[in-house]
Order: structure tokens, then C-alpha cells, then sequence
């Protein structure tokens, strides 16, 4: 895939560009769930030990994203929503893109092992490598499971962020991996069945084009009952206090609700797909507010 | 290539330029507190 001829690239990039190869907004969204793992952890991290940890699993992210747009320039150039970034419009050499993503990867691994310690640095590669090369490479144009295998990709940075105050790997990080991994597919696929008809041009398997809405819209509520579930697990294990769990049950009770009238119906013709869209909405602003009530209730224990 | 090509390349080349400078000083930065830092330790 990453072989077929790029636009010819005559003018050098402009910084923009490779800003733009870091996918910006998802990384706002990764600097946010390691900055709460971060906090939400017991003991303590100097600020500029804990601020450089974060910068790590910033560039992280921003190096993984641009491997990313390397391996996938030519599905971008065929949808809609990606068709501007910089590699499908021939504002940047391929090749600059790879070596982009390769640096900031190595940098980023380097500077958390140096500077924080190397549990994290390991645990910052494997999530590199997971997204770049498990996701992106491997089973994203392969499996309509993808976004499924995805979600473990976005699921890493609380843990880093809990695990470079601890420098072990508890079972309370695990969870807070495991919510983010159960709440990727409801929220991915809400937005995949409002906008599936690029995925299908671009030949992505994804679970509205392969196992219909119907199928799809059921997953959703499966996930999220699960996700219901999964994101009690710390206070049930008393790993937070009232705060968190209280919080948990009214976000994730929100999100079942509003995923059942997802569940149970079927677009008809020029649908506007409220409900659909409503969920993915609410997903978003679920995960600030549930690491935001994580955060708190650990700031009012301590 | 045309006089507006030229300039725009100069312009993108600063532009990088200043980038990369940017973030150089800034690791200079925070490596000398990471320094700092860690020999308290």
C-alpha cells in the first residue's frame, strides 16, 4: 500500500504540516487521559518529571499518528474527511512523513526512559508499535474488528500516566486501559454509521459495511452495557471513593440510555441520524467528564 | 522556478527553521531541570 506513486512534491513542507501529521485534536484527548492516570495515581511525581512523562506521551502519540498518515495516504486521498490532510495533498513527501514519525517515536521512548524510568518508556514503545504497525499496518483494512484492536491504541496513555508515578502495573491502571478499550467501539461506530459510505470507497472494513447497521447497532448497546459495568470496577474494588462512583453510574447510566434508541431502530432514507449522532456527542464528552471525576475524587481522598 | 516560488520557499524554510530551533532550546530547557531534577534524587 505504501508503494503506490504519491503527488510529486516540489516545494519543501511548510512546519504546519508536519504539526498536522500529529493529528493535533486526538492528541489533545491523549494529553488529557495520561495527564488524570497521572494524577488519579497514589504518591507523588515532581511537576517537571510528571510534565516531561506527559510531553512523552505526547510525542508518542504525535509520532505514532504520522507512521499512521505514511501508511495510509492513499485510503486518506479516497475519503472525504481525510482527503485535506498533508500527505494526500502532496504538501509533504511520504518519505519525510515515515522519518517524521520515526524520530518523534524514538525521541519520545528515549527521553520517558531517561527521564522518568523504563517501565513507562516500555509501555510507551508497545503502544507506539501497537497503533502503528498491530492497528494501522496489520489488522485496520483486514478485520471489521478493527476498531475493536483500535481502541487498545487510545486505551495506553492513563496507564503510562499511572505508572509513571508507581513504576508498577496495578490493577487499578489496568481498569482505567480497559475502560477507555470498551468505550472505543460505541463511540467509534456511532460515527462510522453516520458517515460509512466513505469507508466502504476506501475498502475498510468497517462493521456497518461488513456486518450491517442492524448488527452494528446492537454491538453498540452491548459495549455499552459492558462499559456500565467495566467503569465500576474501581470504586468496587475500592480503588476510588462515592465521588468517582457516583459519577460513573450517572455518565455511563447516561450513555446506556442513549444508546438504546441506537440500538433498536434502522435508518431509512435521508435519515439524519439524530440519535446516532447524539451518542457519538455524548461519548466524547463522557470520557473528560469520568477521568475529570476520577481526578476529583482523588484530590478530595487525598 | 518563478520569483514567487523562490520566496515562498525561503518563507517555508524560515519557517522550519524557527521550528526546530524552538524545539531544540526548549529540550535544552527542560533537560537542564531534568537534571537538576534527578540529582536531587
Amino acid at each position: 500500500m505504501a508503494s503506490t506513486a504519491a503527488p510529486a512534491v516540489t516545494m519543501p513542507a511548510d512546519w504546519r504540516d508536519f504539526f498536522a501529521l500529529t493529528k493535533p485534536r486526538v492528541m489533545s484527548l491523549v494529553v488529557f487521559t495520561g495527564l488524570c492516570g497521572l494524577l488519579a495515581a497514589p504518591g507523588s511525581i515532581h511537576p517537571v518529571i510528571g510534565f516531561t512523562a506527559i510531553l512523552c506521551i505526547a510525542l508518542g502519540a504525535g509520532g505514532a499518528a504520522a507512521l499512521n498518515q505514511w501508511w495510509e495516504a492513499d485510503i486518506d486521498a479516497q475519503m472525504k474527511r481525510t482527503a485535506k490532510r498533508p500527505l494526500p495533498m502532496g504538501r509533504l513527501g511520504r518519505e519525510d512523513a515515515r522519518d517524521f514519525g520515526l524520530f518523534l517515536s524514538g525521541l519520545s521512548v528515549m527521553v520517558m526512559g531517561v527521564a522518568v524510568h523504563w517501565l513507562s518508556a516500555v509501555i510507551l514503545a508497545v503502544s507506539i508499535f501497537y497503533y502503528a504497525v498491530v492497528y494501522t499496518i496489520w489488522l485496520k483494512p483486514r478485520t471489521p474488528q478493527n476498531i475493536v484492536i483500535g481502541g487498545g491504541a487510545g486505551a495506553f496513555p492513563p496507564l503510562i500516566g499511572w505508572v509513571a508515578v508507581t513504576g508498577d502495573i496495578t490493577l487499578m491502571p489496568v481498569l482505567l486501559f480497559a475502560i477507555i478499550f470498551i468505550w472505543t467501539p460505541p463511540h467509534f461506530w456511532a460515527l462510522a454509521l453516520f458517515v460509512k459510505t466513505d469507508y466502504a470507497k476506501a475498502g475498510i472494513p468497517m462493521m456497518p459495511v461488513v456486518a450491517g447497521e442492524k448488527s452494528t447497532r446492537r454491538q453498540i448497546l452491548a459495549y455499552s452495557v459492558a462499559l456500565l459495568g467495566v467503569s465500576l470496577l474501581p470504586w468496587a474494588i475500592g480503588g476510588t471513593g462515592a465521588i468517582y462512583g457516583m459519577a460513573a453510574l450517572a455518565l455511563s447510566g447516561l450513555f446506556l440510555a442513549l444508546s438504546l434508541p441506537v440500538a433498536f431502530r434502522i435508518s431509512g432514507e435521508g435519515d439524519t441520524m439524530k440519535p446516532e449522532k447524539r451518542l457519538f456527542a455524548w461519548s466524547v464528552l463522557y470520557l473528560f467528564a469520568l477521568f475529570t471525576a476520577l481526578v476529583l475524587d482523588r484530590m478530595v481522598l487525598a | 522556478m518563478t520569483p514567487e516560488e523562490q520566496q515562498e520557499l525561503i518563507r517555508r524554510r524560515k519557517g522550519r527553521n524557527l521550528a526546530v530551533a524552538l524545539a531544540i532550546f526548549g529540550f535544552v530547557v527542560l533537560f537542564y531541570f531534568i537534571t537538576i531534577v534527578r540529582m536531587g534524587d
